[in-house]
């Protein structure tokens, strides 16, 4: 049996590093930065602890950034952005913010990301992996309207779970008061945060950004409540599929498009085709006319009929002796509060329709599926 | 009976011309929560270091080779309803598949415990 030991070299670290080891936290390599995959609990008391209590999550290393538009009016720097995204960005309220994918000419996602309207400015969240570009693009494409601001000097944390609203109301009466994907400034602990309340787990809960310097201090507090258990990558991973939620990288990327990626609830009607403001965002023309008239691949849910996980990377087929793949597992493994294997790909838009049986190839033997909903599991969202 | 040990953390129980085979605890803490093991088919014959069971946990999945040659006499049916075991018992009742020991002199090169032991220190 193959063992990994990764040892990490010329790794980024994130403020929590100590409190990491200290913890007992399990580091590798993830997006050029020494990450916990899990803790001493394991995967999956870690994962079925979030869903019934809390868990809190690092994730310092996603890139934080401040559009912040010259002229002083934070709706200039929303139709600025509107450039690069399909999401109707100008619509976004002062306190609220919104899913939203960087698209390239061809229509193809280049990272998908978080819009927050502060009143005063922009605030976006992208993946660790892609930060760098996408700051760059930012750049490229929006100088003439707007400053954009790297924030290295700030902390993510993310506390998600049925008992997070009580374990950060003790430190913050006021996030009790915020709805789903509802963002706030707010002090907690003295510390200058901004709070909103989502996440990346399907459960209720809040993703804090905080500076640097007091996020130790912060996610300790966290941690001193019983209900809270620190939770690693390997579960956030768990946690993310269940919920039927886009990992970049593998579910998304620069060769998928939002409809492809079965995103479509993401663009509102003012940027389609009919719309106040459609189109005028790269890759538009692909988009918008598969907002017509659909797209030829989708991707879908998949459930597993046995027990063997389905992988990423593994070809799908319409039928056991089939000897032409029809599309592939983009995410798959085994869903702790599912009981059971659970997966999604890509399918030809005929085959995506809801209880197709297709098969995987796994190992040489092919496995039945069933295409389903996702999310696999209810949400709790806090709407 | 003698336990042998593989440097990809497999166990082996001499019994006469059988050898037992499963993984080690250490590997097991390594591999975290076992969600399926898939076992080889009784009458397969493995050769030395050929993938013979899988592994998989929540995060991934793990192959386990054979250490030696020989034929598959019997696999342990209660890892596929409590895959679990190979968790809570690695050495003993997670026991995965049996060989007929085709060559005895491949055991040779295998550790004993104390050897094992050190090499995963």
């Amino acid at each position: 049996m193959l063992v990994q030991n990764d040892s990490p070299e010329a790794l980024q670290r994130t403020p929590l590093h100590e409190l990491h080891l200290s913890l007992g936290g399990k580091m590798v390599p993830f997006a050029g930065y020494e990450m916990p995959v899990q803790y001493p609990a394991g995967v999956l008391k870690e994962h079925l602890h979030c869903r019934a209590k809390a868990g809190l999550f690092d994730v310092s290393h996603m890139g934080q950034l401040e559009l912040r538009a010259k002229s002083g009016h934070v709706a200039d720097a929303a139709r600025a952005l509107e450039r690069l995204v399909p999401q109707d960005i100008v619509a976004i309220a002062p306190g609220r913010q919104r899913y939203a994918q960087f698209t390239n000419d061809k229509g193809g996602i280049l990272d998908d990301l978080m819009v927050a309207n502060s009143g005063r400015h922009l605030f976006l969240v992208v993946n660790a992996a892609c930060k760098a570009a996408d700051e760059a693009h930012l750049r490229d494409a929006l100088s003439d309207v707007c400053d954009i601001l790297a924030l290295p000097d700030r902390a993510l944390l993310a506390l998600q779970g049925p008992r997070a609203e009580a374990a950060l109301g003790t430190l913050c009466a006021q996030v009790a008061e915020l709805r789903f994907m509802d963002s706030a400034p707010l002090t907690v602990m003295g510390l200058d945060c901004l709070v909103s309340r989502s996440g990346y787990t399907g459960e209720d809960g809040y993703e804090i950004s905080v500076p640097a310097e007091g996020a130790v201090a912060l996610a300790e507090a966290l941690l001193d409540d019983p209900d809270v258990l620190p939770i690693g990558l390997g579960a956030r991973d768990s946690l993310r599929l269940e919920a039927g939620l886009c990992l970049y990288g593998h579910d998304i990327d620069t060769t998928t498009t939002p409809v492809e990626g079965a995103l479509e609830w993401s663009i509102q009607k003012s940027r389609r085709n009919g719309g106040a403001r459609p189109g005028g965002f790269a890759g538009a023309d692909v988009i918008l006319s598969q907002l017509d008239n659909g797209a030829s691949r989708r991707r879908v849910g998949l459930r597993p009929d046995g027990r063997a996980p389905v992988r990423e990377g593994a070809p799908l087929f319409a039928d056991a002796t089939a000897t032409e793949s029809i599309g592939t597992i983009c995410s798959g493994g085994f869903g702790p509060s599912l009981g059971g294997p659970l997966a999604m790909g890509y399918l030809p838009t005929p085959q995506a329709r809801h209880d197709t049986v297709i098969f995987a190839e796994v190992r040489g033997q092919r496995l039945p599926l069933r295409v389903c909903a996702t999310p696999f599991i209810p949400t709790s969202y806090k709407r | 009976m003698t336990t042998l040990f593989t440097p990809d953390h497999e166990w082996l129980r001499i019994e006469g011309d059988v050898a037992t085979i499963g993984v080690t605890d250490y590997a097991q803490s390594q591999l975290g929560d076992v969600v399926f093991v898939e076992l080889p088919k009784i009458g397969r014959q493995l050769k030395k270091a050929e993938a013979a069971a899988v592994v998989e946990s929540v995060k991934a999945a793990s192959d386990v080779y054979a250490p030696i040659t020989g034929e598959v006499l019997e696999v342990n049916d209660a890892l596929q309803t409590d895959p679990a075991l190979v968790n809570s018992d690695a050495g003993g009742a997670a026991w995965f598949f049996k060989l007929k020991i085709a060559d005895k002199a491949e055991l040779d090169g295998l550790m004993d415990e104390a050897a094992y032991t050190a090499h995963t220190a």
